[in-house]
Order: structure tokens, then C-alpha cells, then sequence
């Protein structure tokens, strides 16, 4: 049982732990403390859900409805850098789609994945607000505009 | 109860004002059409092909769920409501994989039963689906989320009344599904291959794991001797699949069917299920006797066996060691009988026809493996055993009967109620008070345990001692007793459990019914098993003369060293979601 203390410190689980305690018994509280786990650990895996589903005696099938339910929840860790493509309408427009291929191919993994050495993730997102410089992309809150599939490797770079 | 007054589609009706608009139309003798809708345990308003419209009120609402008021006045079959219920059906048509022609529910399917009554000859919304994998990975149940209409109906099922919440709603919008969690399959999630969630399927995205195959092949193969076990529910159940009445007992029909289909030996799980209340009563009575551990528990239903493992570990120790009846048959086939019949245990292939899917992943149990055999090597649902009779074109319905194979066909009554809720008690008590008392004890029917409550509770008097039992059927059952006994509030000595609600008559494996008729056939089989009880000579485990010459000839004495090495084995806790890595 609680596989979780094989993959988390001890102090963020007893953080996790103290949430619990304080919510467990209030009406719907199931969504605060999975709120607060993402904020903990980062991310939702199998462990982390498990250890609420025992903690708070509901059944994990109704806690993972809710994580792949609302898209803020997320199952896998990101990378040490995130990586964000807009496909917002403008950016789309201006061919972000295509940016986004060349990120997979580049990087070798698909949408909401992570590189095997855990350096960048990648996800596509909604409009970032930047659309005066379609199609853009961010890494870790900084914006590249104006992109065109070419720029993708020598962006990468910077981070390597 | 206080009425309302209704008018339903100009008929004026009076009926109980907590019933719903579907119940109320029922009640008329107007028929609405459901989909998601399934008496007190999914009643979600989902699917919205049941919608009416109600004077006053803007929207058509979803019947199975809006409650009736009074003065109401309902509209059934106007044609907004018409085009309403086809353009939902419609939508649920147009993200279906229709393939009617190689599908399991083809003829027994409300998704096809209802697009026939609509008339539906086109589809006019056309939507790219995403095409999902099967999930084939537990040895009893597939799942199949193209043909999944998205009812909940086994979501339901599995959570409220079976208690084992392995599946759930997953994703949303487009992409919602019905899965296990973690993408992962059946055989990694709590799943305890109960089958309950195949009953409650309208459509063909959840059936059992095929046998059929293996067992021609085993038919077709010269060097294998085939043979073949029924357990007691098949014979109260199969004529249901060509037509016959609810609760026609089959016994003999279904022997020649058996017979046709070409195996070698027909013999009867009843006859097993003597031998475990022989096995099963001696435990009883030395755990009585010695101080073992009590409350006893049953431990005949894999189904309930598996439930145990991975939710109630603490109550291992309380299980019966007894292998479950057809594994106990299989086991004495490959020993008793292949040295009596001078035949090689391992060119012996059994077959047992079961109203389970449990019954499926426990023939590999590593446990019930003897001198490196299985026991058994494939089991078929009543529902396969009906599809082979008829592909095999055999006429059932016209059958002449046929008699079980000695020396495993003879059976008593006992044996037979094995396959209704309260029937494994029953028949261990009728053994049981003989044995204490030294006498044929007249009295030997146990009304207080017979019957569909979920819980039954009774205090027996066996030779001037004071027996309590208790049984339950369904897993969420099971979970309220053993929570009760876990709390200190009960007591018990003996304890039957069956996965299924209902017990092995409404098993996984039986028959799929209309689930409007659901209550009829639970009775019907359930009758139609203490019928077939009364109709047999002897209706006590040990006054079955073939188990007295079992032992005599073979086991020597209940709990002996044979019988442990044979008919007994043992269990081990379960996690719920084992991880690999
Ligand atoms: S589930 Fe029903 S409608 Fe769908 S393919 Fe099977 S028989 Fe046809
Ligand atoms: S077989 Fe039983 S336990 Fe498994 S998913 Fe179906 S209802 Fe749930
Ligand atoms: S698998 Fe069957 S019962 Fe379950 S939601 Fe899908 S269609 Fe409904
Ligand atoms: S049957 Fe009423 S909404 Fe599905």
C-alpha cells in the first residue's frame, strides 16, 4: 500500500496529508484537495490519486472522472521546460499547427508528454494573448513570435 | 401513499405521487422509450430518448427522471416529442460503430431494438469517431468502447450495487469513455469479473471472453476426451435464449444438446455441489467443534472469492478452503474418473457450462492448479453454450430429453438449489443437522433463507445449539454484512455469500433480459430452481449414493488427505491496482 512514499518526499505528502484533514469532511471537498495536490507534486499520477482515494475513502475511478475531466489537472509531469504552442484562431491562422509538428518531431514526443530526460514538456494551449505576433509559442513565460517551423531548433538549443 | 391525478396523452389516471412521469406512463399502458434508464440503480436522465412534454412546462423533459405532480397533464406522442426522440437517437447512431452483422448482441439489443421502432433508414448526422481499442485484457470480460452508447448503465452497476468501482466515466465532451482508470485494463483495475456489468449493457460493448473456439477445437481433436459439467442456474435459464418461457427448466434437452454437440461425458456440477456440502459441512463442524475461525464463509462464488481478495483481506481466514463446485468436479474427473475409465488425466479436456464469468479467470487460478493441471480448461456462459446449440443447428426447443452420464451425473436436490441465493446454506444445513442429530431429519426446508432480500439473517436450532447464519448475495451485499460484522453489531456462524444480486440464477453469464422484465425473471428462475429440487428423489448432499461410493472408493473421508489435495485450496489478498514497476 501507499506506493506514493516511493516516488514523493515525505514532507510534501504530509502536506498533502494536512489538506485532507482539514477537508475531509466538508461537502465536495474532493476538487479543493486535488487543487492542492497539483500544487504539491505538480501533477496527478496513479500514486498521488490512489493516496487521496484511500485518505478520503472515495473510490479512485471517481477521482480520475475528475482529473482527465477538467483540463487543469494533469497527469503527467511537465519538464523542467515547459513548453506551451498557442492554437488559438490567429495563431492557427499563421500556422502554428505546423510549428507544433516540428516540436514533436524535434523533440519525439507527442502533446501533454515529457522527453525521457524530463527536460521539456509539451502542450498546446489557448490563446496566450500575444496574437499581434502569431504564431507564438512559451517556454517558462518567456514568448517566441512570429514563428516558422525553422526557428523551432535553434529555440531549442538555447535551452540545452 | 398519496395520489396525484394525471392526464396522460388524454387518459385520466390517478397514481402515487412519488412516481415518476416514465412509471406513471407505464402505469397507462403507454410505452416510452429509455435507453440509460435502469430501475433504482441508473435513473440519471441521460440519453433523453425518453423525453414527454408537460403542459406549462417549455422544454421536453426526460420522463424516467421528472416526478409527477398534480394536475399534471402529459403529452407521450406528439410530434415534437417524435422528432425529438429520433434526433437523439440519431446522434447516438451517428458515433456508433454499427456493426450489427458480427456483433455478440446482433437480435438482443436495445440500441437495434430501438432504431427498428423509430424507423430509422438514414442517418443524417455524420461525425468522424475516434476508433478505440478493445480492452480484451481480463480473462473474463471485453470491453469494447466503439460500441458504447455511454448510458452508464454498468458505471451504475458495478459502483451501487456490486460495490467495486472499476470503471468510470473518463475524459469529457468527444472523447468521454467508459474505462478503467489509468488507460489501464480491466485486469490491472479492481474488477472482479463479476459480469454484472454485461447485464446491464444495452448494447454489445461489454461481453463475455470467448470460449467457444477452444472448446470445437477441443471437440474436433481426436485425442482429447471432451467432457462437459453443467452448473444448476444453466438449467433454468438457457431456453430463454430460443424462445421459451422464463423459468422453463431444460434439464433434459440441454443433456442432448450437449450430447450432439459431441462430448465425450455429460455429467452434472450438482453433483459437485453434493461433494462440497460434504466437504463443506465437515469444516463447518470441526471449526464449531475445534475453535476454528467463525463466522465461516462460503466460498463457492468466484465472483464473491475475488471481491474478498482485494476489498475484505482481513476476511481470508474466514473463507471455506473449498474449491468451488465445477473446480472440484474438474479436479475428480482428472483423478477418479481418468483412473477409473484408464484414461490419461491430461488428454482429458473439461468444459463447464456456467451462468458466470467469474468462472473464467478462476480456472487459472495458480492455487487450483493439482500436479500442474488445470482443473477445468474452459468455461462457457449459458450465452455461448446457446450460440454453439445454434450454430450447430440443433432444433432445442423440440429436443427429446436425455439423462447426465454416470458415475458424476447423480445428484439431489441439495445440489440443485446451489444456484439461488440462500441454496448453498440450505443445503449445507440439511446435511449438517443430519449429521449432528444421528437422524433423517424430516424438516429439511430452510424457508427463512430462500428468497431475493439482499440480506437474510436466521437463528437455527442444530442439536440443542443455536446456529447463526446469515446470507447474502450481490458483493455490496456482502460489504454491508461484513461491515457489520467488522463494527461489532452482528454475530454470525455461518455466512453464504454470492457475487451476484440474485445469486448464480442471475449470474454474469445467464441469459439478457428486457430490463423491464427484470423482476419476472429473477422469480421465475428462482421458482423454477426449488421446483427442480422438489422434483428429484433425493434432496440430501449425503444421501446421494454416487458420493457415498466416491468415498468409499476413492476419497475415503471428508477433509482427508485426498480431499485437501484435491478439493480444497487457498487465497491471498489482492491489490486493487497492482503496480508493476
Ligand atoms: S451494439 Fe447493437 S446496434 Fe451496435 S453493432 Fe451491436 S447489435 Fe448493432
Ligand atoms: S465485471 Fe463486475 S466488477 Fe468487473 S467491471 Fe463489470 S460489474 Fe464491475
Ligand atoms: S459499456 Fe454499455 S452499459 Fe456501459 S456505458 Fe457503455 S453502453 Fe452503457
Ligand atoms: S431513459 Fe430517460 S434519459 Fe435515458
Amino acid at each position: 500500500m501507499q506506493a506514493i512514499y516511493e516516488k514523493f518526499s515525505e514532507e510534501n505528502i504530509n502536506k498533502l496529508k494536512k489538506v485532507i484533514n482539514q477537508l475531509k469532511d466538508t461537502d465536495g471537498s474532493l476538487i479543493a484537495v486535488m487543487n492542492e495536490a497539483q500544487e504539491i507534486f505538480g501533477y496527478l499520477p496513479i500514486e498521488v490519486q490512489q493516496f487521496i482515494s484511500e485518505e478520503m475513502n472515495v473510490p479512485l475511478t471517481e477521482i480520475f472522472g475528475i482529473a482527465t475531466f477538467y483540463s487543469r489537472f494533469t497527469l503527467k509531469p511537465s519538464g523542467k521546460y515547459k513548453i506551451g504552442v498557442c492554437l488559438g484562431t490567429a495563431c492557427y491562422v499563421k500556422g502554428s499547427a505546423m510549428v507544433l509538428d516540428k516540436l514533436k518531431e524535434k523533440l519525439g514526443i507527442s502533446v501533454g508528454d515529457v522527453t525521457g530526460d524530463g527536460k521539456f514538456s509539451l502542450e498546446a494551449t489557448r490563446c496566450l494573448g500575444a496574437c499581434g505576433l502569431a504564431p507564438v509559442m512559451m517556454i517558462n513565460g518567456e514568448v517566441f513570435g512570429r514563428l516558422t517551423p525553422d526557428d523551432v531548433e535553434d529555440i531549442l538549443k538555447k535551452f540545452d | 401513499m398519496d395520489k396525484v391525478r394525471i392526464t396522460i396523452d388524454g387518459i385520466p389516471a390517478e397514481v402515487p405521487a412519488n412516481y415518476t412521469v416514465l412509471q406513471a406512463a407505464k402505469y397507462a399502458n403507454i410505452e416510452i422509450p429509455t435507453l440509460c434508464y435502469l430501475e433504482e440503480i441508473n435513473e440519471i436522465g441521460a440519453c433523453r430518448l425518453c423525453v414527454v412534454e408537460i403542459k406549462g412546462v417549455r422544454n421536453l423533459q426526460a420522463s424516467c427522471v421528472y416526478p409527477v405532480s398534480d394536475g399534471m397533464e402529459i403529452y407521450t406522442n406528439t410530434p415534437r416529442v417524435r422528432e425529438a426522440r429520433r434526433s437523439n437517437l440519431e446522434l447516438i447512431l451517428s458515433a456508433h460503430d454499427r456493426s450489427c452483422l458480427t456483433c455478440v448482441r446482433s437480435g438482443n439489443c436495445e440500441l437495434q431494438d430501438l432504431s427498428r421502432k423509430f424507423g430509422i433508414d438514414e442517418i443524417r448526422f455524420m461525425g468522424e469517431n475516434i476508433k478505440y481499442q478493445k480492452d480484451e485484457s481480463s480473462p473474463s470480460i471485453v470491453r469494447d468502447p466503439n460500441k458504447c452508447v455511454l448510458c452508464r448503465r454498468c458505471v451504475a452497476t458495478c459502483n451501487n450495487v456490486q460495490n467495486v468501482f472499476a470503471i468510470g466515466m473518463v475524459n469529457r465532451g468527444f472523447k468521454t469513455i467508459v474505462a478503467p482508470s489509468f488507460g489501464r485494463g480491466l485486469n490491472e483495475s479492481p474488477c472482479i469479473s463479476c459480469g454484472q456489468c454485461i447485464e446491464a449493457c444495452p448494447v454489445g460493448a461489454i461481453y463475455e471472453k470467448d470460449h467457444t473456439k477452444m472448446v470445437y477445437d477441443a471437440l474436433l481433436d481426436e485425442k482429447k476426451y471432451v467432457v462437459v459439467q453443467t452448473a444448476p442456474a444453466v438449467r433454468v435459464a438457457l431456453g430463454e435464449e430460443f424462445g421459451m418461457p422464463y423459468g422453463s427448466i431444460v434439464t433434459g434437452k440441454m443433456v442432448s444438446a450437449l450430447k450432439r454437440l459431441g462430448f465425450d461425458k455429460v455429467f452434472d456440477t450438482d453433483f459437485a455441489a453434493d461433494l462440497t456440502i460434504i466437504e463443506e459441512g465437515n469444516e463447518l463442524l470441526k471449526r464449531l467443534n475445534e475453535g476454528g475461525k467463525l463466522p465461516m464463509i462460503t466460498s463457492c462464488s468466484p465472483g464473491w472469492i475475488n471481491y474478498c481478495e482485494r476489498y475484505y483481506p482481513e476476511f481470508i481466514d474466514n473463507l471455506s478452503t473449498c474449491k468451488s463446485p465445477h473446480m472440484m468436479m474438474g479436479a475428480i474427473i482428472k483423478s477418479y474418473f481418468a483412473e477409473k475409465e484408464g484414461i490419461d488425466p491430461k488428454d482429458i479436456f473439461v468444459v463447464s457450462i456456467m451462468p458466470c464469468t467469474a468462472k473464467k479467470y478462476e480456472i487459472d487460478r495458480p492455487q487450483m492448479i493439482v500436479d500442474g493441471m488445470k482443473d477445468v480448461d474452459a468455461v462457457l456462459t449459458t450465452r455461448e453454450l446457446a450460440r454453439m446449440i445454434k450454430q450447430s443447428g440443433i432444433d432445442f426447443v423440440n429436443l427429446p430429453d436425455s439423462e447426465y452420464d454416470n458415475p458424476l451425473g447423480e445428484s439431489s436436490g441439495a445440489g440443485v438449489i446451489f444456484g439461488a441465493t440462500g441454496g448453498v446454506m440450505e443445503a449445507a444445513l440439511r446435511t449438517v443437522a443430519d449429521i449432528v442429530e444421528g437422524k433423517d431429519i424430516e424438516n429439511f426446508e430452510y424457508e427463512e433463507v430462500r428468497g431475493l432480500e439482499g440480506i437474510k439473517e436466521a437463528k437455527i436450532d442444530i442439536g440443542g445449539k443455536e446456529i447463526k447464519i446469515a446470507v447474502a448475495n450481490g458483493t455490496g451485499n456482502a460489504k454491508k454484512l461484513l461491515d457489520k460484522i467488522k463494527n461489532g453489531e452482528a454475530e454470525y456462524h455461518f455466512i453464504e455469500v454470492m457475487g451476484c444480486p440474485g445469486g448464480c440464477i442471475m449470474g454474469g453469464g445467464q441469459p439478457i433480459h428486457n430490463p423491464n422484465e427484470k423482476d419476472l425473471v429473477r422469480k421465475s428462475r428462482l421458482k423454477a430452481i426449488y421446483e427442480a429440487d422438489k422434483d428429484l428423489p433425493i434432496r440430501k448432499s449425503h444421501k446421494n449414493p454416487m458420493i457415498t461410493k466416491l468415498y468409499e472408493e476413492f476419497l475415503i473421508s471428508p477433509l482427508g488427505e485426498k480431499s485437501h489435495h484435491l478439493l480444497h485450496t487457498t487465497y491471498s489478498k489482492k491489490d486493487l491496482y497492482p503496480m508493476n514497476d
